[in-house]
């Protein structure tokens, strides 16, 4: 057929997407801007809902790229138009051709800095989801600046999802079973650890996700109704935190050693910018729009440009890999009648 | 004291560091259903004695989880023992076990 697919961004989506689209005989080139593939996913450690390692998703993903499809990494696509039958592509001066596009640019955690009120980058035991993660990775379990083992830990849902105040009107959508799962590893990890969840809902939506909730339970994690207000330091590093425990509609305050901001996804900074040169715009929460809602998921008003993963919305892994097949399919179609 | 007529309100505030957990593991230990509870409110919702008197079984749990326990003891006397609740539980929270616990544990821990 001989045509050629480029896929922006080489997180698991764009990465599935091409593996399927290589197999359907195009020529497909995916342009990472990291200097590795796998996007986030490649940061986590183990994955709800069954505590898979993630390498092993990543590496699986990564084994088919062996020519094609090829891979460009640290290449960040900066714009793209259209040119005749054909779309251009461009990074840092550099010029692509392609006869289809794949927006897989995922999402970007929400800056945490931004909630000031609960002292990141301010306070030395606040960290984020993502940084426990990394400290899974590392050493099995989380520890405090001071290299001490932190004895008891507070997760903070809805950091940068469902707040006005930092125009996040949206749910995240896999905080609440982040924060379960991390919940159940710290308390695996660390002995008579005592865990708090501080929630509004806890949206376990998956399945498997709400056997979680009821693992956390059983091994005493501590879940709050009410949203944290405010955190402030006390001696040597220890946090004080401060809700409303809405259950008994009475305040609610408490020390802790660390604090765990789980952080929302936020739309991915560039893509904005990258599909208004195709006449796409973002929707009102700031992703790609989709053509429909329904029927055609991973399609966009666009003519021969496809999306798929985190780009359209919070999603999860496998989320991920059926839009990217069902992009897949998408693309055949529409090169199939070209 | 000079006598001005008020007095500063008691402001009711959980101190999470302050609570009194040995009551909620002491039941946890021997009835693990009792984690289980989602705070839905359907045994409070069904229950025969919350017909006549203020009474809820979800609030009762949830005192515990607090640390108080001699207002969960004082509670936990309302309960007719009649098993509705537990029929309409969504988790399987075994409450009349629970409710008996409770009241045994008036002696164990003299409150
Ligand atoms: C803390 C946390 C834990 C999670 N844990 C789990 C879990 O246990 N299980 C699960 O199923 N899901 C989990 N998720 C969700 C999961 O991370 C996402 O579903 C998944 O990463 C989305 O994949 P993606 O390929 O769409 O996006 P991404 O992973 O964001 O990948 C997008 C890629 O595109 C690249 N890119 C962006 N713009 C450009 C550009 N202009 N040019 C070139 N490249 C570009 C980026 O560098 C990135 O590599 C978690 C999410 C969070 C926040
Ligand atoms: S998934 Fe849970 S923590 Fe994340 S934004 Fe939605 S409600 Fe909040
Ligand atoms: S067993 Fe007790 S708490 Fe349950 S419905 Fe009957 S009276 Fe109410
Ligand atoms: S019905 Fe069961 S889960 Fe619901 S509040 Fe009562 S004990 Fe808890």
């Amino acid at each position: 057929m001989g045509k050629d697919v480029a896929i922006i961004g080489g997180g698991v989506a764009g990465l599935e997407a091409a593996n399927q689209l290589a197999t359907l005989g195009y020529n497909v080139t995916v342009f990472e801007r990291n200097a590795q593939p796998g996007g986030h996913a490649a940061k986590w450690d183990r994955l709800f809902p069954n505590q898979r390692h993630s390498h092993e998703v990543i590496d699986s993903l990564k084994s088919h790229l062996n020519g094609n499809p090829a891979i460009m990494l640290s290449t960040a696509i900066s714009t793209i138009s259209r040119n005749g039958q054909k779309f251009k592509l461009d990074a840092k001066g550099r010029a692509f051709e392609a006869d289809a596009i794949l927006i897989a640019t995922g999402f970007e955690l929400f800056p945490a800095e931004r909630k000031e009120e609960y002292g990141y980058g301010i306070y030395e035991n606040v960290i984020t989801s993502a940084e426990l993660e990394e400290m899974f990775a590392k050493n099995g379990k989380p520890t405090m600046k001071s290299g001490e083992t932190p004895k008891k830990i507070a997760f903070i849902h809805c950091v940068g999802s469902r707040d006005e105040k930092v125009n996040k009107p949206y749910c995240s959508k896999v905080c609440c079973v982040t924060a379960v799962k991390q919940a159940i590893e710290v308390k695996d990890s660390i002995p008579n650890a005592e865990v708090f969840n501080l929630y509004m809902d806890l949206r376990m939506f998956g399945p498997g996700y709400e056997d979680l909730y009821k693992e956390a339970q059983q091994k005493g994690v501590t879940f709050i109704r009410g949203r944290l207000s405010e955190a402030s330091e006390l001696d040597e590093g220890r946090l004080l935190i401060k809700t409303e425990d809405t259950l008994s509609s009475c305040p609610l305050k408490m020390s802790v050693d660390m604090v765990v901001l789980m952080v929302g996804m936020s739309p991915a900074i560039g893509t904005s910018e990258l599909i208004a040169g195709l006449g796409l715009h973002p929707n009102k929460d700031g992703f790609v729009d989709i053509a429909d809602q329904h029927l055609y998921p991973t399609n966009t008003t666009a003519e021969g440009v496809f999306v798929a993963g985190a780009c359209v919305g919070p999603n999860n892994i496998t989320d991920s890999v059926n839009a990217a097949r069902s992009a897949a399919i998408e693309i055949h179609q529409y090169l199939s009648k070209k | 004291m000079v006598n001005f007529g008020f007095a500063p309100l008691e402001i009711k505030i959980h101190d999470l560091d302050k609570s009194n957990l040995q009551l909620s593991s002491w039941i946890a230990e021997r009835d693990e259903t009792f984690t289980q509870c989602i705070a839905c409110g359907c045994c409070t919702a069904t229950c025969t004695a919350g017909k006549f008197t203020k009474f809820s079984f979800r609030e009762l749990c949830h005192s515990i989880r607090r640390g108080e326990i001699a207002k969960a003891i004082a509670e936990s006397e309302k309960c007719m023992l009649c098993g509705k609740c537990t029929l309409v539980c969504p988790r399987n929270v075994n409450t009349r076990n629970i409710v008996k616990l409770i009241r045994k544990a008036n002696q164990k821990f003299k409150v």
